[in-house]
């Protein structure tokens, strides 16, 4: 099978998930939005790594995966402390941050 | 010996050190004026020993010189901090501490009830070590230090009374008109430098015949002028009346000892510069001649009677400042001039001071009057410092300004005339407004008045320490003259110093001539006044009086002339950069800000606090570089 599919399947799901980001209120699914976007770039790096024949895009990939989990932690910690001081999980309620 | 140089300075100044700094401790707040008074008579045995020493040796080699160390040691700039006692110097030491001691001795009694007097014996004190640092310095940069040191001390003590606005304002016009001088004496050290590559006394005399005339000319005016600030010579004279509002023992000490005698100081220093730059000597003489008769002019028309004093002295430095731009026919008078003058000028402050002691403060003439019965010390010895000042045969004045009016004569041709002209007139009003002063003062009837407070005044005899310092400067006001005229001692005193040539008189005139003219004029002088205030009464309101008279009220119209041609225009001249300020220098910079203020208010629209939206951009950014280095790379 050729690999330039894989491309095209990691491209889809990459734009899938940046327009759930710019697109959704939601905290929880603008975060896996962005888990779908991550996993859409490993998809790229797997793909190249066999495409060129090499392991270096698998290497990162496993690198995307270390930062991803670690972030997964960082993330949802903050989006529940901010549900519970706020009772809500909408992107656009929390827009304190403006002149 | 040379040590005890070192000292002369400092034990004036370690009396201001104590004094203004440790003020807070009662002991010294209650004793320091007698702090002060001991350290002042110090100086002046130190003085002493050091001229009997002096005296010891022969005339060549009585100068003495005393390095204290390197002020600025750098390649091609040496600034030494050293001393220099010569015989001009000496003369100066002994007057300015002798003089000043006994104006320290006369204000323990005069400042009494003042409960600043601490501070004002300290500021004595400094007035005393800057003015002996400036005569005592080895080069012109140290004498400038002195000379700024003199500027401070005497803005401090004409300002003494600062709760009065007069005094105030009157120490700030003395240090800023002073402030134009120093500018001269500056630009003098600067041209010295270029010029000479040194400032010190001594090299820069030696090579004076290898300069141009004309860097030489410029030096003598830069000089000049400083000397103008300090000796309130034409046109730099406006803040010696007005210095007035200092207590009386200060303009004492201005008039007498330091301050005015430290422009005379400078242009007899500086004498071999002005010897060969004839035309800036010229400048001189006429400087001299125009403030004789200014000063003259203006204390005939004064009612104040320190006022009528400070233009005396205005006219008597005058005489001094003409007599040194004579070149070395002068020199030795000029300096002769300033000691007798230190004696019978601080005499004459010193009795104007113990009059107004007498009568409340009061210091208008017209309410003075008759007098002499009441405090007969005071007549006395102002009585004779007035004989010496108008110039009575024997007394102090007549020998010393005698000699400078046949020198002005001898300097020759139509400038000897007019010089010696100029002064003999002076000469005439001098015997005019001093008789005026004494008449009003001590004769005619009682023109008492209350004061402010409703008291009639009781006039009465100072005490002993305001006294025994008059009596002293009468003795010298009286004998000093004579002392310093016999085989012409002064004269051969400072000869190894300044130089001597005996002045010729031109055709038609002898030495018989001129003294018998001075005489005469004098004899005039005093007449004109009896005629107006002795024979008939004084009115005890000014009446208007000539054109003439109410223009010399006004110090003949010297502030309104600064007024018009200096205050005004500097007014002009701000407004107009304030104006320029304002509009064009505030307009770029509140403008540039204004556009700034603006771009950004329109650019934070985009900080609205949505993350989407900021997602977004990120992500149109993102699309835009991809597609930038896409097209780079297709390119």
């Amino acid at each position: 099978m050729n690999p330039v599919n894989y491309l095209y399947l990691s491209a889809l799901l990459f734009t899938i998930g940046a327009a759930g980001v710019v697109i959704r209120r939601n905290a929880i699914v603008v975060f896996m939005c962005v888990e779908l976007m991550l996993n859409a770039g490993n998809l790229a790096l797997v793909t190249f790594s066999r495409m060129h024949g090499n392991l270096d895009g698998q290497i990162v990939a496993f690198f995307t995966m270390v930062v991803a989990a670690a972030e997964v932690v960082v993330g949802l910690a903050i989006i529940v402390s901010v549900y519970r001081s706020r009772h809500s999980a909408s992107v656009d309620d929390a827009a304190l941050m403006k002149l | 010996m040379e040590s005890l140089i070192g000292l002369l300075v400092a034990a004036p100044l370690l009396g201001a050190a104590v004094l203004l700094c440790g003020g807070r401790i009662p002991q010294i707040d209650r004793t320091g004026h007698w702090l002060g008074t001991v350290l002042a008579f110090t100086s002046f045995v130190l003085g002493l020993v050091l001229f009997a020493d002096m005296l010891g040796k022969d005339g060549e080699e009585r100068a003495l010189q005393s390095h204290l160390f390197t002020w600025v040691p750098v390649e091609g700039f040496q600034a030494d901090a050293a001393f220099q006692l010569d015989q001009l110097s000496m003369t100066f030491v002994l007057l300015i501490t002798g003089v000043g001691s006994l104006i320290h001795l006369y204000s323990v009694g005069y400042m009494e009830h003042d409960e600043r007097r601490r501070r004002f014996f300290g500021y004595l004190n400094l007035f005393l070590a800057a003015m002996l640092l400036l005569v005592l310095a080895d080069n012109f940069l140290l004498l400038y230090v002195g000379w700024e040191g003199v500027g401070l001390a005497s803005y401090l003590l004409i300002g003494f009374w600062q709760h009065k606005p007069s005094a105030a304002t009157a120490a700030k016009k003395a240090f800023i008109v002073n402030r134009v001088g120093d500018v001269g004496l500056s630009i003098a050290i600067m041209l010295m430098f270029v010029t000479f590559g040194t400032f010190a006394f001594e090299p820069v005399m030696n090579s004076v015949g290898e300069t141009s005339e004309g860097k030489l000319t410029a030096i003598g005016l830069m000089l000049l002028l400083a000397a103008c600030g300090k000796s309130a010579q034409v046109p730099l004279q406006s803040w010696l009346g007005d210095a007035m509002e200092g207590p009386t023992p200060v303009s004492a000490l201005i008039h007498a000892a330091t301050m005015v005698t430290a422009g005379v100081y400078l242009i007899v220093r500086s004498g071999a510069i002005f010897e060969a730059a004839p035309d800036a000597q010229l400048v001189v003489t006429i400087v001299g001649a125009v403030t004789l008769l200014f000063g003259a002019i203006v204390g005939c028309a004064k009612d104040d009677i320190k006022k009528a004093l400070a233009g005396s002295t205005m006219s008597q430095i005058g005489y001094m400042v003409l007599a040194a731009g004579l070149g070395p026919i002068g020199y030795a008078f000029a300096i002769m001039h300033l000691v007798t003058h230190g004696f019978f000028k601080a005499g004459l402050f010193l009795g104007a001071g113990s009059v107004m002691h007498g009568m409340n403060d009061e210091v208008d003439m017209r309410k003075y009057g008759g007098l002499r019965k009441y405090m007969p010390v005071t007549f006395v010895t102002f009585g004779l410092g007035y004989l010496a000042i108008i110039g009575f045969p024997g007394l102090s004045g007549f020998f010393s300004k005698d000699a400078i009016i046949e020198a002005a004569f001898a300097k020759g041709g139509t400038q000897g005339w007019i010089l010696g002209g100029a002064a003999l007139l002076g000469a005439a009003i001098t015997a005019y407004y001093m008789t005026r002063v004494m008449l009003m003062t001590f004769f005619g009837e009682k023109r008492w008045e209350p004061d402010a407070n409703g008291e009639m005044p009781h006039p009465h005899e100072s005490p002993r320490s305001m006294t025994i310092p008059m009596i002293l400067l009468a003795v010298g006001s009286v004998g000093a003259g004579a002392f310093f005229d016999v085989g012409e001692r002064f004269v051969h005193w400072l000869e190894p110093v300044t130089g001597f040539e005996h002045g010729h008189l031109p055709e038609g005139l002898s030495v018989a001539m001129v003294t018998g003219a001075t005489v005469t004029c004098m004899v005039l002088g005093v007449a004109a006044a009896w005629l107006q205030y002795g024979r008939r009464p004084v009115p005890a309101a000014a009446p208007r009086g000539s054109l003439l008279t109410r223009a010399a009220r006004r110090d003949l119209l010297q502030d309104d002339f600064n007024h018009v041609a200096l205050v005004k225009p500097g007014e002009y001249l701000t407004r107009g950069l304030v104006y320029l300020d304002h509009k064009l220098v505030d307009g770029i910079v509140n403008g540039t800000a204004a556009a700034f203020g603006g771009l950004s208010g329109r650019m934070r629209r985009i900080q609205n606090g949505y993350a989407r939206s900021y997602a977004v951009s990120m992500f149109g950014g993102a699309v835009v570089l991809i597609a930038a280095t896409l097209l780079m790379r297709a390119v």
